[in-house]
């Protein structure tokens, strides 16, 4: 996966489910359309849970990659 | 905060277990009086014993369609899947010995299919389901790889709900893979699908007393006991007969069974009005498929919402159901029938309606929802 130009990373380790989804609903409204928010999160309900929340409230699921300590990164672009 | 009615507490959770139906009830205290001697001993109360445990077999088949020497009694459901499983792989004339299941299996599958895969080194495969949890039966048979030695495919989910298409997979296998079949969510609720090789049920989800499993072989299906032997009444069990348990089960089956379509119309109504009423509240993930279910449960998840949380403010209210969230598990990993589906995962409760659910007990828990949720979305500022 080619890596997307702006991406802002929500730091969620060691938080645990709904956190995460709760940091990433609260966070979207502050980055630009279009733009990626990578949620890093060790919890293992994130993987089903980011692309679930994105189904729910409109938004993109782009990819799950690694951030640079070897969490998972979800991705997600804000459409509107 | 929401107001807390005072009403009686209302157990929503049949789908872990139903209380003893009062028919079993008058069977088992009858059947600890004449059935507990030995079924295999040639005197009087060990005959006794024996015609008991007969009779049970005999209603048993004849409530689920099949024939009286396909039916044994194992210590529990899991118990009759591992059996189920295992046995039609130990059957095998050759080394095909991978299962194939579904993504949605009862974890007693995934077990047995994990136990299998670390003793012979060749690992399970997963057949992927859609966003209503079914399976496609082409996906099964594309799946089939020359390791494949079983495959397994329930008759319904019991999260969600979803029917499997069973008979389908099973045209499709045409006898060149065997094909287990946990029926263990269905039986009592849905008639037993056909095609299968070795099949089990759970008494205990249909009213009769824990501890009790059916196993089901084919007449003519190859299977061999996976695990060691005994010199009971039935080859395909081990350990002594439980036979005033399996007698009582056998009663609350044919009662179920005489009134299950009664019933089963009357729970599908109630669960489609849930799965209706609930979406008032915001933000909600209603799982597993409308109209193809079981008829008595249901799965929906709230977004923002701590699972643990749902459980404890639904039982402040008098409610009891269960929860597939990670927070609510022994491993803090969440169901995998809610990720395999793709659903959201947290926030998720399970409600499954016993006999005598009344529309009173849905319409009381379908008000109190929508206040629990916006509370516990505000403890997080959402």
């Amino acid at each position: 996966m080619t890596a997307p130009a702006q991406v802002h990373e929500l730091d969620c380790r060691g938080r645990l489910c709904p956190l995460p989804i709760i940091d990433l609903a609260k966070a979207l409204p502050g980055v630009a359309v279009g733009a990626v928010v990578a949620v890093v999160a060790d919890d293992a309900a994130a993987r089903v849970d980011v692309p679930a929340w994105c189904r729910m409230r409109g938004q993109d699921y782009v990819g799950e990659d690694t951030a640079d300590d070897g969490v998972p990164r979800y991705l997600v672009r804000r459409r509107a | 905060m929401a107001v807390v009615t005072n009403a009686a507490p209302v157990d929503l959770d049949a789908a872990s277990g139903e209380p003893l139906h009062p028919a079993a009830r008058d069977v088992l205290a009858a059947a600890h009086e004449r059935g507990w001697a030995d079924p295999r001993r040639p005197h009087r109360t060990g005959r006794d014993a024996r015609l008991l445990l007969d009779n049970a077999r005999d209603v048993v088949a004849g409530c689920l369609g099949v024939r009286r020497d396909e039916v044994s009694f194992t210590t529990s459901g899991t118990d009759a899947v591992h059996r189920g499983l295992l046995g039609l792989l130990e059957g095998r004339r050759d080394d095909r010995d991978a299962t194939l299941a579904t993504a949605v299996e009862h974890s007693a599958v995934g077990h047995a299919a994990a136990w299998q895969a670390a003793r012979s080194g060749v690992p399970a495969a997963v057949v992927p389901v859609d966003r209503l949890g079914r399976v496609a039966p082409d996906a099964v048979t594309e799946l089939l790889t020359p390791a494949t030695g079983v495959v397994a495919v329930q008759a319904a989910n019991h999260e969600v709900g979803t029917v499997q298409p069973v008979e389908d997979v099973a045209c499709r296998l045409d006898g060149r893979v065997p094909l287990f079949v946990d029926a263990c969510a269905a039986v009592g609720h849905l008639p037993l699908p056909r095609g299968w090789d070795a099949a089990a049920a759970s008494a205990h989800k249909w009213g009769g007393p824990a501890g009790v499993g059916v196993l089901l072989v084919r007449k003519g299906a190859r299977w061999a006991s996976p695990f060691p032997g005994d010199d009971r009444v039935d080859e395909r069990t081990s350990g002594f007969e439980n036979v005033p348990a399996a007698l009582a089960a056998a009663a609350a089956l044919q009662a179920v069974e005489a009134e299950r379509e009664e019933v089963a119309a009357r729970q599908h109504a109630l669960v489609a009005r849930l799965r209706e009423g609930v979406r008032a509240v915001p933000d909600v993930d209603v799982v597993g498929d409308p109209d193809d279910r079981l008829p008595h449960l249901v799965t929906f998840s709230f977004l923002y919402v701590d699972g643990e949380a749902l459980v404890h403010e639904l039982e402040r209210h008098g409610f009891g159901v269960a929860s597939g969230s990670a927070c609510t598990s022994s491993s803090f990993e969440p169901s995998h029938v809610l990720a395999a589906m793709g659903a959201l995962t947290h926030g998720n409760a399970r409600v499954s309606l016993h006999r005598d659910t009344r529309a009173d007990d849905v319409e009381r828990l379908l008000a109190v929802l929508p206040g629990v949720v916006a509370d516990l979305r505000a403890r997080v500022g959402m």
